[in-house]
């Protein structure tokens, strides 16, 4: 999308994420998604008079993962409590840091080497869950309001950039990598349609050259594609209203995903007095320098360097390929690729089945070991099992977590003996006299007619490439 | 009434657990109506538990060094199913699911968490006449308030009901009622006791602490409840300090400051009585240095902007969604308010607007901000005071006992009954208050040790030589 001429968007990215730690921020209660509604929940996350915070070592170390990674310095920090009523807040104020964050000063490399500055990334903890039952969905006219606290205490990271986009595809590849980022270091699912990642944009226009404008907030942005729709929209309102001799009030604005709009959320004068004050329950947070080292001597590779390491590996990589390594490493996959190229396998192919089959059921990744993922691509690069066969195989460690031998085992999936092969061969040439015809006279394209016949015939037993030698031998 | 000391060493020795429930049973079922101590008692689950601690003495086992010694609970504390109000309406029926450390800690030592007692209404007050279940009576003179806010816990040791009882102490809620009742009173160092299930007032100053007759009794309690909890951030890393022991340690060589803005403005039995106090030390072998800490003076308005500001946080939990009552309203917003408005009695809707305003944007810095600093100063000023002095010497609080009603008009003049009682817990120190003399109407007087974080043990073996002093050994 191109702004009218002489315009050029200014953006800002708020990026929330929630941590993948065992347990909540600041109690023992299990932060897992899609339990029973306040299953999880305790006298500390539910806010019950008395109760009080113990921060969760494992937040830390991974806050401090995601400090390193962009860059940030890390520095000891402190909690602050932001004072607001909201029923989805057991305590009426949410533990944050404000003045002082774990990590600040850092930037981030975009994959075409555009620099944006990270400001902070500090923690928090997270709200419960609102449902409004009523028409409107929104808690303004709702019936009836139910609040689930499994979420309440979960541990989040605001990484908050510099005003440092000047385009939609800009603000779309830096919360990829972010995501790609915040993925490989172990420290979040990277999952925005399921909130676990959650983006707000701070977006203003102005004349190139001249000062920033004044900025709106949007929130409520679900998607990548959303992002851009919504920034693109709210860039286009903004210059109208400029060019229409308005000023541009500072606002937070809410992104309508249906009507592909904006709207007004509150205005800067409607905006809450946090009354920000130290939490005086928790003490400073004051890593040991040991364990910063630590942190830091354990960092996993970066999404940049994986791709360039399985890039290195592909050798000449066309733009399939290019994202068939971006999707691997956006998801983490790397490692079953790297684990099979070492042992010997084609790094296509399990680039190939990283991206599709393990990619296409990543909730169930934890089923597949990088044994498993080796041993099924192995089988199929040596012929053993077909490939209909080695994706199915995958396909069904993921679901039930057994190991491929067992599978193999249990499906029969042996390959065809030439022998029995030659016989089904035999019957399907006869079935298929034109076809057969046209083979012997030399058109390639017929081969994957008969190829695909055998498998029908075979249930998919038969390796593709003994197939296509039974035929040419058949032919003389 | 006997000691708790003299209850847990008997019933260690295979006494009875149940007879020490029973005398408190029994005293509570005498003067409670009058007095208005407890807010609630369950005799039966007291007497249960003390069959069990007299079962495990059969058994062979040592149920601990409070063995079978009842002990009154400040109804801010959290205990499993019982139901804990603060005395206020708005918690009114509910029920924690869970005990505060301090509660597992008397278990841990043999001793039965008896009743709750009355307080202000969550801890704000000095008198006991915020509470929404009406006022607590002195039981040394019933027209008069046991002070507070822990009065419901100074007047079940005063009238014999509990050997032992726990208080929290914020601005001086163990101290000042402790002195007004007759009894000792710690506030010991910040982060000695754990405050897990203490329900917040302010929680960079709560700390709960023990009530009892005698420095020997409120020692052994401190002894059982204190040391580090790892569900409290703010708790103290080391395990609990030896304080029974150190008792009868005696002052000589330690150096004693009678500090001016200690007594400043107290009534003259009180400052007699420090004077008393000042002469039973040296007597003992202290030295006696005079100090002046003017920094002293700016306590109370520090303390009336960082307590309500805390407090405005703390208490905006009480919403009417989660627990406790709640008013129905138009929408969540209009509950909220219907709620609060109802559920929050005429003192602590001040303090939460105090402290609001106090921390609003614009104000902060003229207020919230410069209380801090002001922390500060005190904290350099004590600092430099246990430089030249072991420990500090002054009045508990500015009178004795006072009428119900003569202030409750005026909260100014109420707060002024903290003044000495402050600065401690805005350096996060320790301070007991033990009685000394007697003042108008044959009324007891609190005079208070103030020493260093850590210090209890010096503090303690100084207030029982002037326990001692007093002729009750």
């Amino acid at each position: 999308m191109s702004l009218p001429r002489g315009w050029e968007m200014v953006i800002g990215l708020e990026v929330h994420t929630e941590l993948l730690t065992k347990t909540k921020l600041f109690c023992g209660c299990a932060n897992d998604f899609g339990a029973e509604p306040n299953t999880n929940v305790c006298p500390i996350c539910l806010g019950l008079p008395g109760s009080l915070p113990v921060i969760n070592r494992e937040a830390v170390e991974l806050a401090m993962r995601i400090g390193l990674a962009l860059n940030c310095r890390i520095q000891d920090s402190t909690f602050h409590r932001k004072n607001y009523f909201y029923p989805d807040m057991p305590k009426d104020y949410q533990v944050s840091q404000y003045d002082v964050p774990i990590n600040t000063e850092g930037y981030l490399d975009l994959p075409d080497g555009y620099r944006v500055r990270i400001e902070r990334a500090h923690m928090e903890e997270d709200t419960g869950k609102t449902t409004h039952l009523g028409t409107s969905g929104r808690i303004h006219g709702a019936e009836r309001s139910l609040v689930d606290y499994n979420r309440s205490g979960v541990p989040l990271v605001e990484i908050v950039s510099g005003p440092d986009m000047r385009t939609s595809a800009q603000a779309r590849a830096y919360v990829a990598e972010l995501r790609a980022i915040l993925v490989a270091v172990g420290a979040s699912d990277g999952r925005m349609e399921e909130g676990s990642m959650r983006v707000d944009a701070n977006v203003s226009v102005r004349k190139s050259g001249e000062p920033f404008g004044t900025r709106c907030e949007i929130k409520n942005v679900n998607s990548l594609r959303s992002l851009v729709r919504a920034i693109e929209y709210e860039a286009l309102r903004q210059i109208e209203v400029l060019e229409d001799g308005g000023t541009i009030r500072q606002e937070t604005r809410h992104w309508d995903e249906d009507r592909g709009e904006t709207s007004t959320l509150r205005s800067k004068e409607q905006a809450e007095d946090y009354r920000y004050f130290l939490e005086p329950d928790l003490v400073p947070l004051a890593p040991s320098a040991e364990w910063r080292a630590n942190v830091a001597a354990h960092l996993p590779a970066l999404p940049a360097a994986l791709r360039r390491e399985l890039s290195d590996l592909v050798g000449e990589v066309t733009d399939a390929q290019a994202d068939t390594i971006a999707t691997v490493v956006d998801l983490s996959l790397h490692d079953y690729v790297l684990a099979a190229v070492a042992a010997g396998v084609p790094v296509t192919l399990a680039l190939s089945r990283a991206a599709n089959e393990v990619a296409s059921q990543i909730d169930q990744r934890s089923q597949l070991s990088t044994e498993a993922f080796i041993d099924t691509i192995r089988r199929e690069n040596a012929g053993e099992i077909s490939a209909t066969q080695s994706k199915d195989v995958l396909l069904t460690v993921l679901a039930t977590g057994s190991t491929p031998a067992q599978i193999i085992a249990d499906k029969g999936y042996v390959q065809m003996a030439s022998d029995d092969l030659t016989g089904i061969i035999d019957g399907i040439i006869a079935a298929n006299p034109d076809d057969w015809a046209r083979f012997v006279e030399g058109d390639p394209k017929v081969v994957q007619f008969f190829i695909g016949q055998v498998m029908k015939a075979t249930k998919g037993q038969a390796n593709g490439k003994t197939v296509t030698e039974i035929l040419n031998a058949k032919r003389g | 009434m006997r000691s708790a000391l003299d209850i847990a060493q008997s019933v260690r020795a295979g006494g009875s657990a149940r007879a020490a429930v029973e005398a408190t049973v029994a005293a509570v079922a005498a003067r409670n109506e009058e007095l208005n101590v407890f807010l609630h008692v369950d005799a039966d689950a007291a007497l249960a538990e003390a069959d069990a601690i007299d079962a495990r003495v059969a058994a062979g086992e040592d149920p601990g060094i409070l063995a079978g010694v009842p002990v009154a609970i400040k109804d801010n504390i959290c205990q499993t199913g019982v139901p804990t109000t603060c005395s206020s309406k708005i918690l009114e029926g509910w029920r924690p699911p869970y005990n505060a450390t301090v509660i597992d800690r008397l278990r841990a030592a043999g001793a039965i968490p008896f009743g709750k007692t009355n307080l202000d209404e969550f801890a704000m007050g000095s008198s006991t006449e915020n509470s929404a279940f009406g006022p607590t009576r002195n039981p040394l003179d019933p027209s008069r308030v046991p002070g507070g806010s822990s009065g419901g816990s100074a007047a079940a040791v005063a009238a014999n009901m509990t050997p032992l009882s726990l208080g929290s102490d914020t601005g001086g809620s163990i101290r000042q009622p402790a002195a007004l009742c007759g009894l000792v009173g710690v506030k010991p160092t910040y982060g000695l006791v754990s405050r897990y299930g203490l329900i917040a007032f302010a929680s960079s100053l709560d700390q709960i602490g023990p009530f009892a007759h005698s420095v020997t009794d409120a020692a052994l309690l401190l002894e059982a409840i204190s040391g580090h909890d790892p569900l409290d951030s703010t708790s103290l890393p080391e395990p609990a300090p030896s304080l029974v022991a150190h008792v009868n340690d005696g002052v000589a060589g330690k150096r004693v400051a009678w500090v001016r803005e200690l007594v400043e403005g107290a009534d003259e039995s009180v400052v007699a009585s420090v004077e008393k106090a000042r002469e039973a030390l040296r007597d003992a072998g202290a030295t006696i240095v005079e100090l002046s800490i003017p920094e002293l003076r700016l306590g109370l308005s520090a303390y009336y902007l960082i307590a309500p500001a805390e407090a405005s946080s703390n208490l905006a939990r009480y919403d009417g969604v989660r627990f406790g009552q709640r008013v129905d309203g138009e929408d969540v917003t209009a509950m909220m308010e219907a709620t609060r408005t109802a559920g929050f009695g005429a003192e602590v809707k001040r303090r939460i607007m105090l402290g609001t305003y106090a921390l609003s944007a614009g104000y902060f810095d003229a207020y919230y901000g410069q209380a801090l600093k002001v922390r500060t100063l005190m904290i350099e000023a004590f600092s430099r005071a246990y430089g030249e002095a072991d420990m500090l010497l002054g009045a508990t609080t500015p009178s004795v006992a006072f009428e119900f009603g003569s202030k409750t008009k005026d909260p100014m003049a109420m707060y002024l009954s903290d003044v000495f009682t402050i600065p401690t817990n805005l350096a996060g120190d320790a301070a007991i208050s033990v009685p000394v003399g007697t003042g108008e109407a044959g009324l007891p007087i609190g005079v208070q040790l103030l020493g260093p974080g850590r210090s209890e043990a010096s503090l303690f073996a100084a207030a029982r030589v002037l326990e001692k002093a007093e002729g009750r050994s």
